[in-house]
């Protein structure tokens, strides 16, 4: 058989149900063998970014490897801001690039481009394919690296002439073994039970929960500890939805935009226990003034992640499900003292909250997103909803605001964020889980760096659902060229181009805009309504003022107590 | 600044250097000297680097390296006292009455006459890093027409049994 029927074969032997990619010259064999396969699907988007967020966001809904299909050269350049914020979110994801005949590489050959070099700080590992008897060995081999340990992509390079090459299948094999790669999976004994003995002895411990307890599976060892140690939960972004925000322990996002409250809870802490987080400077604030009263207990499958922010009193290295299993262990008997003034309560998540946006405008002309997320945290309750969001201040409010413990139900660009990211990951999403209702929560300047991608949706009869936030800017940057660049909005200001209605029905999509009418809250309802009941895809835009702000937010460079000065 | 040696075994594969080096110029490090061959296996190559470090801490660079999946071993040399050495190629041009002194400069430091030719004599040495560096300094006032220097390769002593 030729080297692009073993690679099809192989990646049918790897589990994988769907490719997404964008044929051409280079990847021509490729694709020949790929129609011929009855179980792989092929999703045929419009931009190779779009190949790779979908890809991405097929793997953060299901759990499982994404894989991407592109061309040489442009093709194959056009997936690096895929794969980027695939491998800063940790993100399972096999790319599989067509190269020039291994005769013309290094010679500036038509759509010749050095993708393994180009990729190299942000994939977990990648090949370039010299020797086609090698394939089927580097195809495992990918599968495994990008799915164990701390995901990650992994991208293979294939050169034209190496794909058409005669070779021979050797039955799959059950198992991958590296001499220089062995994820760590239990945790250390001893650090187990210092670990255990630090948890004992605080007066106020606090959960903070990364988007290891998503990739790890951990969510149930997550609520069992907190509950067993009646310890509150604070998210990071990637973490949302893992812990149910109807407990009394949760209290939701931490760090630049999270509450004064949770904030403080991490001030006042006297035991951070870590969970697959890596202390991110959006978490943290100013790290050398993070959580000063608490010692840290910090578990992560990657020990670089280990002490790389912050000084930590026990570190774990280890699979968070294996290692909060052996913790949950070790605590056994652990019963919960009664705590005056700890866990500090939160505000049940079913009752009103006050709004964590403000508008500097004071016209009523425009609903507030908080609304918007009310509404539909009413509407969806009940619903298997899966939520894609884009950057910027709609991310951030989806972020505080959505109510949702669904499992891999809240997907976004968290590390690179990556505007852009929302529809087509929502694709992925949705091609992962058919039944799910799939919502993309984005905003005009994010929808607009991947519009395209509603062609693939239409096409594919994938019913996702778009809300846009259109506040004609770029929202989040105009914020900080509020606060930091006196009023200053260079360049910020999109204007009311185009009308996103009329795009969506270009593409064959259902779409409407929403029409504010004062403080009749019932408007809003409607239309989300209308939305949610749309058989294919569907979009609803919501104009909102400009001058709405994503609020609380930390001060530049401050700690997690200093808020910035609103005025 | 603080420099420290480490000594990685790697595939010996295309790419693998890229991979080393570049990881270790992304996070802060600046690389001093860097030298590669195979080992006495031929599937495997030794690199030894000395980098010099300003913010990022040397346990950081060494955790990232063991991720790289072409990375098997790393061995910090820093603080140990390791056999070092290092390879100097020296070209003087002499005349007559110099070359008496530096054929006795030569003794002092074990060093070799590689080639000559006419009034062009060049010069080979090995040793650790202090020992190069001083015969360097006792042949500059010839003029040193050319030079060259390896980067230090290193092992760790023996075992004490």
């Amino acid at each position: 058989m030729l080297a692009s029927e073993l690679l099809i074969q192989a990646l049918e032997q790897a589990g994988v149900e769907v490719v997404f990619g964008i044929p051409g010259a280079q990847v021509l064999s490729l694709y020949d063998a790929l129609s011929r396969s009855t179980r792989l699907r092929h999703i045929l988007v419009r931009h190779e970014q779009a190949a790779a967020h979908a890809a991405d966001g097929y793997a953060r809904a299901s759990g499982r490897v994404g894989v991407v299909l592109a061309t040489s050269g442009p093709g194959a350049t056009n997936t690096v801001t895929g794969v980027a914020t695939a491998y800063m979110d940790s993100v399972p994801m096999v790319v599989i690039c067509g190269q020039v005949p291994t005769t013309a590489i290094g010679t500036d050959a038509f759509q010749e481009a050095d993708i393994t070099t180009i990729t190299l700080p942000i994939t977990k590992h990648s090949y370039l394919v010299k020797d086609a008897a090698l394939l089927q060995e580097i195809v495992e081999e990918a599968f495994y690296i990008a799915a164990s340990g701390r995901p990650g992509p992994v991208l293979i390079d294939i050169p034209a002439n190496i794909q058409a090459t005669k070779v021979a299948a050797r039955p799959a094999r059950s198992c991958v073994r590296l001499a220089s790669y062995r994820p760590t999976l239990k945790g250390n004994a001893r650090q187990c039970r210092q670990a255990a003995e630090l948890i004992r002895a605080t007066a106020r411990p606090l959960i903070l929960a990364g988007g290891g307890v998503i990739s790890s599976n951990a969510g149930k060892q997550l609520r069992e500890l907190a509950e067993l140690i009646a310890a509150p939960v604070a998210n990071t972004l990637m973490a949302k939805a893992a812990f149910s925000p109807d407990s009394l322990l949760a209290l939701g996002l931490v760090g630049m935009h999270g509450s004064p409250l949770t904030n403080n809870a991490v001030q006042e802490s006297d035991l951070i226990i870590a969970l697959g987080t890596r202390f991110s400077d959006r978490v943290t604030g100013d790290a050398s003034r993070f959580a000063p009263q608490a010692k840290i207990i910090h578990i992560d499958i990657d020990p670089a992640e280990i002490g790389k922010n912050l000084r930590v009193d026990v570190p774990i290295v280890g699979d968070l499900a294996t290692v909060l299993s052996s913790l949950l262990e070790l605590l056994g008997d652990f019963q919960s003292p009664l705590r005056e003034g700890w866990p500090p309560t939160q505000v049940a998540a079913s009752s009103p909250q006050p709004s964590p946006s403000a508008s500097l405008a004071t016209e009523t002309t425009w609903i507030s997103p908080s609304e918007v997320f009310f509404a539909l945290n009413h509407i969806a309750q009940g619903r298997e909803m899966v939520y894609t969001t884009d950057v910027g201040q709609h991310q951030m409010w989806a972020a505080q605001l959505l109510q949702t413990s669904t499992e891999r139900g809240f997907l976004s660009s968290g590390g690179l964020g990556t505007m852009g990211f929302g529809l087509p990951a929502a694709l992925g999403a949705q091609i992962a889980r058919p039944e799910a209702c799939v919502l993309c929560i984005s905003g005009d300047g994010s929808l607009q760096m991947n519009s395209q991608e509603m062609a693939t949706a239409a096409i594919n009869g994938l019913p996702l659902k778009v809300i846009v936030f259109d506040n004609r800017a770029l929202g989040l940057v105009r914020q900080w060229q509020h606060f930091y660049y006196h009023d200053n909005y260079a360049h910020t200001a999109l204007d009311a181009i185009p009308d996103f209605c009329s795009l969506a029905k270009a593409y064959h999509w259902q779409a409407r805009t929403y029409q504010h009418h004062g403080d009749d809250a019932t408007g809003i309802t409607e239309a989300l309504k209308w939305l949610l009941a749309q058989e294919g895809p569907a979009l609803l835009n919501i104009p909102i003022s400009r001058d709405e702000l994503v609020l609380p937010m930390l001060a530049r460079g401050g700690s997690l107590a200093e808020e910035v000065k609103h005025v | 600044m603080s420099e420290h040696t480490l000594s990685l075994l790697v595939d010996n594969q295309p790419g693998v250097l890229t991979r080393v080096t570049g990881l270790i110029a992304r996070r802060g490090y600046n690389i001093e000297s860097l030298s590669v061959d195979r080992t006495d296996d031929l599937a495997i190559s030794r690199v030894t680097l000395v980098v010099g470090a300003e913010h990022t801490p040397l346990e950081q660079i060494k955790k990232q390296l063991h991720k790289l999946i072409n990375v098997h071993k790393i061995y910090d040399l820093t603080n140990e006292d390791a056999i070092e050495r290092e390879l100097l190629l020296v070209r003087l041009r002499v005349s007559e009455k110099q070359r008496a002194e530096i054929l006795e400069i030569c003794k002092m430091f074990q060093a070799q006459i590689a080639d000559a030719n006419g009034d062009c004599l060049t010069i080979e040495a090995s040793g650790n890093h202090e020992r190069l560096a001083a015969l360097e300094d006792m042949l500059r006032p010839y003029g040193i027409a050319e030079f060259a220097r390896t980067g230090k390769i290193a092992l760790s002593r023996c075992p004490t049994h």
